[in-house]
């Protein structure tokens, strides 16, 4: 066997064979494995989109969280705060009134020992009168020892 | 007019002589041409497979991870689809048989003078031989040899497969009490010589059917294009092309046929029927 015309020949089929193969066979194949390499890189970026977003969303509850716990301790504290405030106000009302009150208390009382010793002035006055006028009756002349009946009086 | 007869039919012989072992004893006539091309094609695909195995990337895939992920993918959906079973063998078994028998199937491509020629000239000035007497069949799977090592080996695997589900005992009860099933144990003794040639000729049957289809086509196909390799150069073409562009059928198609019935052959072994 020698190199002929028939090598050539068949290097024509194959070049025929190669331009189908790159014409009709490769482009589908290389389409299928592009499209194939996308959905991998979706499936990878979406893989990835979903745990970016995961960290976000716990970042962001996190953060709400701890916004939620400073805010329910600044109110506690504002609370806390008002309460003693509270609790001084009326603690200085009550003491001024309780004062007010012992002061009524005080005058009414004074004003009542000040009736009461007028009234027992008036009825020792009177009992003594009456006393020293059952003694007096025989012995003293009431106009006459008017002066010191009213000194007496004078000092009770 | 004789005399071109003749030279075609030396022509069309020359091209289907193997390259053979010159050698006396068991190992004469031993293929060299097959061994060596399927030899090569072998380490073709491991190389490539495992080259791109050991680079594998779990990110988006190149072009070339692609595509092997996509042979990949292939050959393990139809294990799926056809296969019940356990079995960590069958999925490179598989993958093995549709990419080294498509790669040997694929040789039938290249021009059918090509390789042949080259190899007249290295022989004739690289050791100063005959160029008539240096043979070359270029396509592996166009060896009746290597379709029959092919499929014998199959088969020992389905014998394995059977085995390892049905134990030695079950799969010999097996061979001997199926398909005709008696009730009696005189009766089960008579048919079970009857079965037990029906199993043989049913295990026999595969192998055969699977080496000589590969072979058949294969063959058919390289003695096509030898025969469109006898017109004149420039009428080739006409012929010649469209049986290549068939031929890229039917390589895929064989190949793809010797893995799946591979894999139904082994799904049936391990079932119970």
């Amino acid at each position: 066997m020698e190199l002929n015309a028939s090598l050539i020949g068949q290097a024509i089929t194959f070049a025929l064979l190669v331009w189908f193969t790159m014409k009709f066979v490769w482009p589908p194949l290389t389409r299928m494995m592009d499209e194939r390499a996308a959905r991998i890189a979706d499936g990878l970026a979406a893989a990835d989109r979903a745990k970016q977003d995961l960290a976000n969303a716990e970042r962001a509850s996190a953060d709400r969280l701890r916004e939620a716990k400073q805010q329910a301790s600044e109110l506690i504290a504002q609370a806390e705060k008002r309460a003693a405030q509270i609790v001084d106000e009326a603690k200085d009302q009550a003491k001024v009134e309780g004062e007010r009150l012992i002061k009524g208390a005080q005058a009414e009382v004074g004003q009542q020992v000040q009736q009461a010793k007028e009234a027992l002035r008036q009825q020792v006055a009177t009992l003594a009168l009456a006393g020293a006028e059952k003694i007096l009756k025989q012995e003293i002349d009431a106009a006459k020892h008017a002066d010191l009946l009213a000194s007496i009086q004078a000092e009770l | 007019m004789a005399a071109e007869q003749l030279s075609a039919t030396d022509y069309i012989v020359h091209h289907l002589t193997h390259w053979r072992l010159q050698t006396d004893g068991f190992w004469s006539g031993f293929h060299l041409d097959t061994f060596w091309f399927s030899l090569i094609l072998g380490f073709v695909f491991v190389g490539l497979f495992g080259y791109v195995a050991r680079k594998a990337t779990s990110g988006v895939p190149g072009r070339l991870q692609n595509f092997v992920e996509l042979i990949v993918e292939m050959v393990d959906s139809q294990i799926k689809d056809a296969f019940h079973g356990k079995s960590k063998v069958i999925g490179p078994l598989s993958l093995t048989i549709f990419v080294w028998v498509f790669l040997m199937n694929s040789m039938d491509f290249l021009p059918v003078d090509l390789l042949p020629t080259i190899a007249q000239l290295i022989g004739h000035y690289g050791f100063g031989m005959d160029p008539h007497h240096v043979y070359l069949r270029v396509v592996p799977t166009a060896d009746v040899n290597l379709t029959f090592a092919m499929s014998l080996s199959v088969l020992l695997v389905i014998i394995g497969f059977s085995i390892k589900a049905k134990g030695v005992v079950g799969w010999i009860k097996e061979l001997l009490t199926k398909p005709f099933h008696a009730e009696g144990l005189v009766m089960s003794i008579i048919l079970a010589p009857v079965n037990l040639v029906f199993q043989a000729i049913e295990l026999l049957a595969k192998p055969i059917s699977l080496s000589l289809r590969l072979f058949g086509n294969m063959y058919a196909g390289e003695l096509i294009f030898i025969l469109i390799a006898l017109l004149p150069f420039w009428a080739q073409w006409v012929l010649g092309a469209p049986w290549a562009i068939f031929h890229i059928l039917i390589v895929t198609l064989q190949a793809f046929v010797f893995m799946m019935l591979t894999i139904v052959y082994l799904s049936l072994a391990v079932e119970d029927h």
